[in-house]
């Protein structure tokens, strides 16, 4: 019976995390390298949700959901990055924090604007629709195309970090971006492509996500929080580490909203385990960024090594 | 400088608010969630509202009306804060919408202190069935108890043995949740509550299917009802498993749930396959003018609009007199047609009314409601022993 | 050696007349029989205090705090939570109010500061999370629906619930927080937490301990954020879990730069035309925010001199006049 129960959390809280880990690779790029703090990365999530809603209700097509979303992220984050945050990238983190917090209240009221206040939806493409039996549970199959997919980008982002040219010259400006200016690069024509990048990674979790959650003004904000948490724990700067860091938070989130009120209920009485259950459990992930932060600052996969 | 704010910001509020129209004699303050994932339920209490003044020529009563419309963002500090100014600064007559449950507790006060007569047309919460009720407060949605204790009748009836038992960590949610028990004499294998707004419930879904109920109730308005649905759709429980909810699957949030709501059965005090010739005319009008069908939010606004029309011609127009214009309301009750069939106000101002069934079917490609029983008629809520007024 | 108090024609002049506009309110306010704007305004002041609390972590010391909202919203229960039991005394509220904020500021204080930058922001806002969640989770006091004070504070007499009291004693702090902050604004102690943001090691090397200076801004500044949380319960009449959301935070910090970081007046001034401009702007559309998010990203850009900046320039350019 536990297992019953353990495996389909497990599978929740990967797929979760492979979720958090397209949104975290993005953002810790942006800031291990244009060292920009950029909080507006959940409202792209949002609009890629939202342009995959209506290029399906326009097309009934969910690939061009997802070319819609990506593509529209892409340029949407590339237009962002040069009219906006290329401005910014000399200021200090205070100055990031502010600009996109405006940023953040412009695009969920905008969003309200255009689309409307009701939530819009995308079904599940056919063939994905249903559930996988296996080993006496039924695990949505659609979850496990997420997850899929998660791994195919996180091996697809290896293979651009480790084994082309690009990614080399990422790898470099995350240690020392002034050298890499100097050596030559057009920093700033990789500035943008690396947030225009985010930016799709962003939308592309947003159309993947549309399917399960409910595409609705604010969806980005509570996933941004999550999404910071994730790349403090993986180190800022590095795609492994917020790979890594992306699936322990799902997993450690998933398992702990499921279990520890279990748990508690075994040591404590009814009433105490209901009230501080649920309590604990959406803490727990900041205790484990807490911790982290303690013992080792710098993250605990960061870029450059130990 | 503050009076000249003063005037400034009534002309644009008299402008904004009224188009059209050259004297305002009655001024309604009309407020709810108008933004975030659960603003078409305020919308749609807004939209019910307004179509019916419109029908009635932009008056109520015989009077022309001003409609100060505002947002609580679902916040109770923020509703408690545009209550105080409705009622200190713009001086409205009526208050109309107060949002849901959380946000009404929190204005409570300043509602009942000031006299103003308020009609929720969405929350109806315990406390204020009982102890806390008010001669100036009345509810013309429902008492939250109404519709979990018809699930709970029906779930009973059907012989459902072993339920599981979810709604959102707030005041709205324990009531539903309590209320089913009520009625429902089987086992109740758990009772969870999540967090309010949560929008992955896979974690939950799970667990749920680990119990091995044999029927599920839900209470998840708004977005997070689309959310939960959907998914457990998507694991494929929606055919094993009978899905009883009350304020998850209504005209708010069928439209986009579509197929994956087929088979739930919800209970609720109205719905648009209604028969009688109120309704039809409701429906006929909303559809045509606002492209989609009302829920019951927008049911209770058309009622609300109702009820004041005949209360202010009770009161010929005149409404100054807060006490004599909430008695007034009170047995506006008696004369006005509701959409949903038999209305009455009890003695501590929540509805006696009749709590349906609906099923979802398919319908070839799309989905419909049919009704599937009335498991209580001219229900009263279960709290008005506790309430002291006549 | 130049005043601690310089006599600027604009600097000085704007807000002290805005000071004596707020002293104005309640006698214009009743006088032309609109109530209202007592609490109204009174709110406005509330969050004055507030961003001047956090001017001293953020303006002095350097230290951006994203998690400011857990000291408003501790000091909003500490007066819920002891009115829940029918403890009505105001000077226990008080008591409860800073001790608990002291003690918050102290730990989370001191958890944080071992990091910096990016990371110390991420951390601040952890902790303010966590705050909302464990009160979102207490049932019995509300939860996410938040309580309602039916006691609100009562000292030597006054009762905080009346607007027109509160408004007095709000004022009255308001002033006292400006006093506060100019004296530690060049107090030694002021200057090693200033110098400590503008170049840590130095003031390190000359021997000061950074790291305790800071701490202890820190908690001064939770604790004075704590008395306006307490002020907010007592306008509202309520107390709930929604007041600790990152998003006052960012409104906090918003007010804080818009005003003038570093500043005295600053804060006061940042706090009125936030607050101010979100009211005028919703006088004209329901999407007020969708103007409002654009302005503080112009804020973001134009630099960090604030309103109070602003008024220095002029100040400057005046000063050149007269010297010519």
């Amino acid at each position: 019976m536990f297992w019953n129960l353990f495996i389909p959390q497990l599978l929740n809280g990967l797929q979760l995390g492979v979720l958090l880990f397209l949104l975290a690779a993005g953002l810790t790029l942006v800031f291990g390298i244009m060292s920009f703090v950029n909080l507006a990365h959940g409202s792209l999530y949002m609009l890629g949700a939202y342009f995959a809603a209506s290029a399906y209700a326009a097309t009934d097509s969910f690939a061009l959901a997802v070319i819609a979303a990506v593509g529209g992220c892409v340029v949407l984050g590339f237009v962002l990055e040069q009219v906006a945050i290329v401005r910014l990238y000399r200021r200090d983190h205070l100055d990031h924090v502010l600009a996109t917090f405006g940023l953040v209240l412009f695009f969920n009221e905008i969003a309200r604007v255009i689309w409307g206040p009701q939530p819009y939806s995308l079904p599940v493409p056919a063939m994905l629709d249903g559930a996988i039996d296996f080993m006496g549970i039924s695990y949505p199959a659609y979850r496990f195309a997420i997850l899929a997919v998660g791994l195919l980008v996180a091996a697809a982002a290896t293979w651009l970090m480790q084994g082309t040219r690009l990614g080399m010259l990422i790898r470099a400006g995350s240690v020392n971006p002034e050298m890499v200016g100097a050596l030559g690069v057009n920093i700033k024509m990789l500035n943008g492509l690396l947030f225009a990048l985010g930016a799709g990674l962003a939308g592309l979790a947003g159309v993947m996500a549309a399917p399960i959650l409910s595409v609705q003004v604010g969806m980005g904000d509570p996933v941004l929080i999550t999404t910071l948490v994730v790349i403090v724990i993986g180190g800022i700067g590095s795609v492994s580490g917020a790979f890594y860091a992306a699936l322990i938070v799902g997993v450690v989130d998933t398992i702990g909203r499921s279990f520890l009120p279990m748990l508690l209920r075994e040591l404590f009485s009814r009433d105490v385990a209901n009230a501080a259950g649920p309590a604990l459990a959406s803490m727990l992930v900041y205790i484990l960024m807490a911790v982290v932060l303690a013992i080792r600052p710098q993250g605990l996969f960061p870029a450059g090594g130990r | 400088m503050n009076a000249r704010k003063t005037i400034f910001a009534l002309l644009i509020t008299a402008l904004i608010g009224t188009a059209g129209v050259a004297q305002a004699a009655v001024k309604v303050g009309f407020t709810g969630v108008m933004s975030g994932g659960q603003a078409l339920l305020g919308q749609d209490q807004y939209d019910g509202f307004m179509l019916a003044v419109e029908l009635k020529g932009g008056k109520l009563g015989g009077q022309a009306i001003t409609v100060l419309k505002e947002d609580d963002q679902l916040k109770p500090e923020v509703g408690s804060q545009i209550i105080k100014k409705l009622i200190d600064k713009d001086r409205v007559d009526v208050l109309v919408g107060l949002g849901f449950s959380n946000v009404l507790m929190a204005s409570l006060k300043p509602i009942v202190d000031s006299g103003t007569v308020a009609i929720a047309t969405n929350a109806g919460p315990s406390p204020i069935a009982g102890a806390s009720c008010a001669a100036n407060l009345f509810f013309v949605a429902w008492s939250n108890d109404g519709a979990p204790e018809a699930a709970g009748k029906l779930a009973q009836d059907k012989g459902l043995k072993k339920v599981y038992l979810m709604a959102p960590n707030y005041q709205a949610g324990k009531d539903q949740l309590a209320s089913f028990k009520r009625y429902f004499k089987g086992e109740v294998v758990d009772e969870v509550y999540t967090q309010v707004g949560q929008t992955d419930y896979a974690a939950e879904i799970a667990q749920l299917q680990a119990s091995k109920p044999d029927g599920v109730f839900v209470f998840y308005p708004g977005g997070m009802g689309v959310n939960f649905i959907k998914q457990m759709s998507q694991a494929g429980l929606m055919g094993k498993l009978p899905v009883y909810s009350s304020f998850t699957v209504d005209g708010t949030t069928l439209p986009t749930l579509k197929e994956a709501a087929t088979g739930t059965i919800a209970t609720a005090m109205w719905d648009a396959v209604l028969d009688n010739p109120e309704n039809t005319k409701f429906v006929a009008a909303f559809e045509a003018k606002y492209k989609r069908t009302p829920s019951m939010y927008a049911a209770a606004g058309y009622d609300a609009a109702q009820l004041l029309d005949v209360a202010i011609h009770k009161m010929n127009g005149v409404t100054t007199d807060k006490k004599e214009f909430a008695k007034a309301v009170k047995a506006a009750a008696k004369d006005f047609k509701s959409v949903r069939g038999s209305f009455a106000f009890n003695h501590n101002n929540m509805p006696i009314q009749n709590y349906y069934a609906f099923q979802v079917v398919k319908d070839g490609s799309k989905v419909n409601t049919k009704q599937i029983g009335t498991p209580l008629a001219s229900h009263p809520d279960a709290f008005h022993d506790k309430c002291p007024l006549k | 050696m130049q005043n601690t108090l310089h006599f600027q024609r604009f600097g000085f002049i704007i807000p002290a007349l805005l000071l004596l506009g707020l002293a104005a309110v309640p006698f214009a306010a009743n006088h032309i029989g609109e109530p209202f704007y007592v609490t109204f305004i009174a709110r406005m002041m509330v969050y004055a205090i507030a961003a001047t609390a956090l001017n001293i972590a953020l303006g002095f010391g350097g230290m951006v705090s994203l998690g400011h909202a857990l000291f408003l919203g501790m000091g909003a229960y500490s007066v819920a939570l002891p009115a829940f039991y029918d403890i009505d005394s105001g000077m226990v509220h008080l008591l409860v109010t800073l001790a608990s904020c002291a003690l918050l500021g102290f730990v989370t204080g001191a958890i944080s500061l071992r990091t910096s930058g990016i990371a110390f922001i991420m951390i601040t806002l952890a902790f303010a999370q966590m705050g909302y969640f464990v009160f979102v989770s207490l049932k019995n006091y509300g939860g996410d629906d938040g309580m309602v004070i039916t006691q609100t504070s009562k000292f030597f007499g006054l009762d905080l619930g009346q607007p027109n009291v509160l408004y007095a004693v709000t004022l009255l702090v308001l002033l006292l927080s400006l006093w506060w902050t100019a004296r530690l604004r060049v107090s030694p102690f002021g200057m090693v937490v200033r110098g400590a943001k503008q170049n840590a090691r130095r003031t390190s090397a000359i021997g000061f301990s950074t790291r305790r200076y800071q701490l202890m801004a820190y908690v001064l500044s939770a604790m004075l954020t704590g008395v306006a949380g307490m002020l907010l319960a007592n306008l509202n009449a309520f107390a709930s879990p929604s007041t600790l959301s990152w998003v006052v935070s960012g409104d906090l910090i918003v007010m804080v730069v818009l005003g003038g970081m570093g500043t005295v007046a600053g804060p006061l001034l940042g706090a009125i035309s936030f607050l101010g401009l979100e009211e005028f702007l919703k006088l004209f559309t329901e999407h007020w925010m969708a103007i409002f998010g654009p302005m503080i990203v112009v804020i973001a850009v134009l630099g960090k001199g604030g309103i109070a900046g602003l008024l220095a320039w002029c100040d400057q350019r005046s000063a050149k006049g007269n010297a010519q």
